[in-house]
């Protein structure tokens, strides 16, 4: 690689490669983490998109990308990266285009298509080894329809079809196990609101080939009921109390990037959302509350025994 | 050239090697499948350049076969019946995108219930997709269908995809002697790829198939598309006109036979087509003067040729290999919003046949060629007519009757415990 690495905070990009004025909402999390991931890209790359929050990024006439975008569908994003990846490399091959106009493919889709509708195209990606980058923002429900909820959806999390006091019965999904389950050459969480973190994860997923994949939580104002202002915040509260790991997988292996050993309670989480809100009002819900502790605490506990074991 | 014994499915993977295509993103399905599977073995044993990846669905494949072809290769691909539709959502897309490839699609009865064996439901479901569809008869027409659909697709006027379509079973698994023509003439032919504005390069960026907001700009660029797709009609007689100076075989947009001095007609689309014109002879040595329409272009759609070779007739029979449920025959329907408003227009009845590769036999033509002529006696237009004879009804009593007893017999164990 020929880029100097990150190391420190300070040594990260202030291009502001991506442009601003587009119509995501104020606060949204996974665009922070978008401006954090396209200045270590740069401009030689080409997005294919599915259907979702980000679709409205690329809006005829209008653009805040400086590279290239493909718009496909909300199932096949990771086969529109499969056509261009091909058709590029056929290219190149037959010397049509000189190596200097080669681009890093990008996928880009929310958690409705990477959790769920998109899984299958992304399955044969990994299946056909793909050298391209998949990034989905993961704002835990079909934010761009209303926030209803999707496979990435907490536990006891209101969604605008969980709207009972129990919130939504299920589970989410660990769509990051699912992916270094059939051994890609990378997978990473990131966050925006820990952007050392994510820098170092995109400097190295940038200088590997093969299929990679980035899944970033993006805390949502209008999706979580919560003030924009306050985005950043909760996304360093999710690390703080360990609800969402920073973690990566590569060559069989998954490191945690940044172990909370002194965890905050994941209520000092969950009460900054208007989605959890029905926990602790109007009394609180004592097992739902236990439930979602001992979670976290089950999964750290098996990180820190298989890390010393 | 060469002659050589060729399947619909052989005619139609040699259309893709002699078009110099790039790229085959792939998925296996009856009855296509032998397309691939030639394209694969030729590409394993260097004898066809390109690059096939199979994918894990046809929705996935057409994403591909577009999102290549938006990066400025050519492209071809194949597909059926359940695979067409399964890909719908990306023919709006891809056509859309206004990417210029070719796809065959193998006609194939849709479910339920899974069939087969042909019609043409499938592919008419993708009517109005934005897609152009060429329609086969023969083998030969198939390679130099997709041989033209090439020169259609990326016209500068066009820049839209093309469906080549032959049916499954009658025609992708017949052996027809086909003319193969020379490589070199093909490349001729068909030309190189020019990708024009549609480009994926670091050194020129562009965003592709964007979003927009409201009707306005919507309406313009699906307007544009129809727009492309009706001066597509101009620019096939074009292409048809050079390929028969080419390689001397001529197809045109709606094959008229025996039509000159016709007082009736049959139209028919795709290889059933051929049956209709074996009846045609037969009834002319019976001097009745009828004769065959064939559209091959389905769209754009030809309108102005089938009036030319409709009108003035006394009576036409439009047989559809599909059905509209709650309307009837596809076709019919095309060809009497061809027909209205124009001057001296025949009786049209419509008739449906053929579904899930059930024959039409001469006996059927000969039945409906009396329809037309006491219609035409008699100054009305018949009632659309459901084709299926007695002899079928009484096999398919068979089966509801072994059904029956088998349903029986189940009953009567689980009463007596035999189970």
């Amino acid at each position: 690689m020929t880029e100097k690495l990150i190391k420190r905070m300070k040594e990260l990009p202030s291009t502001h490669l991506l442009g601003t004025g587009t119509p995501m909402c104020a606060g949204c999390g996974g665009l922070e983490a978008l401006h954090e991931i396209y200045d270590i890209l740069g401009e030689k790359t080409v997005f294919t998109n599915a259907a979702g929050c980000m679709t409205l990024l690329s809006v005829y006439p209008f653009t805040p990308f400086r590279g290239s975008w493909l718009y496909t569908a909300m199932a096949s994003a990771p086969a529109g990266a499969q056509g261009i990846r091909d058709a590029l490399d056929i290219l190149l091959e037959k010397k049509r285009i000189p190596p200097e106009d080669d681009l890093q493919v990008v996928t880009l889709t929310g958690d409705g298509s990477a959790y769920g509708m998109g899984l299958s195209a992304t399955s044969g990606t990994i299946d056909r080894n793909l050298d391209y980058l998949y990034i989905c923002y993961d704002n835990e429900g079909y934010g761009n329809t209303g926030q209803q909820f999707s496979e990435a959806t907490p536990h006891a999390a209101k969604t605008s079809t969980s709207m009972s006091s129990r919130g939504f019965p299920g589970y989410k999904k660990d769509l990051f196990s699912i992916w270094a389950a059939n051994n890609p050459a990378y997978v990473a969480t990131v966050i925006g609101a820990e952007p050392l973190d994510l820098a170092k994860k995109i400097q190295k997923a940038k200088s590997i080939k093969g299929p990679r994949f980035i899944l970033a939580l993006a805390p949502c104002p209008t999706g979580w009921d919560f003030d924009p202002q306050y985005s950043a915040d909760i996304g360093k509260l999710a690390v703080d109390t360990g609800i969402w790991p920073l973690k990566e997988y590569q060559n069989g292996k998954v490191t945690h990037t940044k172990i909370p050993h002194h965890r905050k309670p994941v209520e000092e989480y969950l009460t900054t959302q208007g989605r959890f809100r029905h926990l602790f009002q109007p009394q609180r819900n004592e097992p739902l509350l236990e439930d979602i502790q001992s979670q976290v605490e089950s999964y750290w506990n098996d990180v820190l025994e298989q890390s010393h074991g | 050239m060469s002659r050589l014994l060729l399947t619909g499915n052989g005619a139609a993977a040699w259309g893709a090697r002699l078009a110099n295509v790039d790229y085959i993103p792939a998925f296996p399905i009856t009855p296509q499948t032998e397309i691939i599977e030639t394209i694969a073995t030729w590409i394993d044993n260097n004898e066809m350049p390109g690059r096939m990846v199979t994918l894990e669905s046809e929705h996935s494949m057409i994403t591909a076969a577009g999102a290549a072809s938006a990066t400025g290769v050519r492209v071809f691909t194949a597909t059926s019946s359940q695979g067409l539709l399964y890909g719908m959502e990306m023919l709006y897309n891809v056509a859309g995108w206004r990417t210029p490839f070719v796809m065959i699609n193998v006609s194939r009865g849709l479910s339920a219930p899974i069939t087969l064996e042909p019609d043409h439901n499938d592919v008419l479901a993708a009517r109005d997709s934005g897609l152009l569809q060429i329609h086969c008869a023969t083998c030969q027409e198939v390679l130099d269908s997709t041989l033209m659909a090439y020169r259609l697709a990326e016209h500068e006027s066009v820049r839209l995809p093309v469906i080549v379509n032959q049916d499954g079973f009658y025609l992708s698994f017949t052996r027809e002697p086909v003319a193969v023509p020379d490589s070199k003439t093909c490349a001729e032919f068909v030309g190189e790829y020019n990708p024009e504005n549609m480009r994926f390069r670091a050194s020129s960026p562009s965003s592709q198939a964007v979003a927009v907001l409201g009707g306005g700009p919507y309406s313009y660029f699906r307007y544009e598309t129809h727009l492309a797709a009706m001066q597509a009609l101009a620019v096939y007689d074009d292409v048809a006109d050079e390929f028969k100076e080419r390689f001397g075989r001529y197809h045109p947009a709606v094959e008229n036979y025996r039509m000159d001095d016709a007082d009736y007609a049959f139209v028919m689309m795709d290889c059933f087509a051929t049956k209709a014109k074996d009846a045609v002879d037969r009834l002319r040595d019976n001097n009745i003067r009828i004769g065959l329409v064939r559209p091959r272009l389905l769209r754009p759609f030809p309108e102005r040729a089938l009036q030319n070779a409709l009108t003035g007739k006394k009576a036409v029979a439009v047989i559809d290999q599909n059905l509209s449920m709650g309307k009837g025959g596809v076709l019919h329907t095309e060809v009497a919003s061809a027909l209205y408003g124009q001057n001296d227009n025949p009786i049209l009845a419509s008739f449906i046949g053929g579904l899930g590769g059930r024959d039409i036999s001469a006996e059927e033509f000969y039945q409906i060629a009396a329809t037309l002529q006491d219609a035409a006696k008699q100054n009305t237009t018949p009632a659309p007519r459901l084709l299926y004879t007695e002899s079928e009804l009484r096999a398919m009593r068979k089966l509801q009757a072994i059904a029956h007893v088998e349903r029986e017999e189940l009953e009567a164990n689980k009463q007596t415990g035999k189970l």
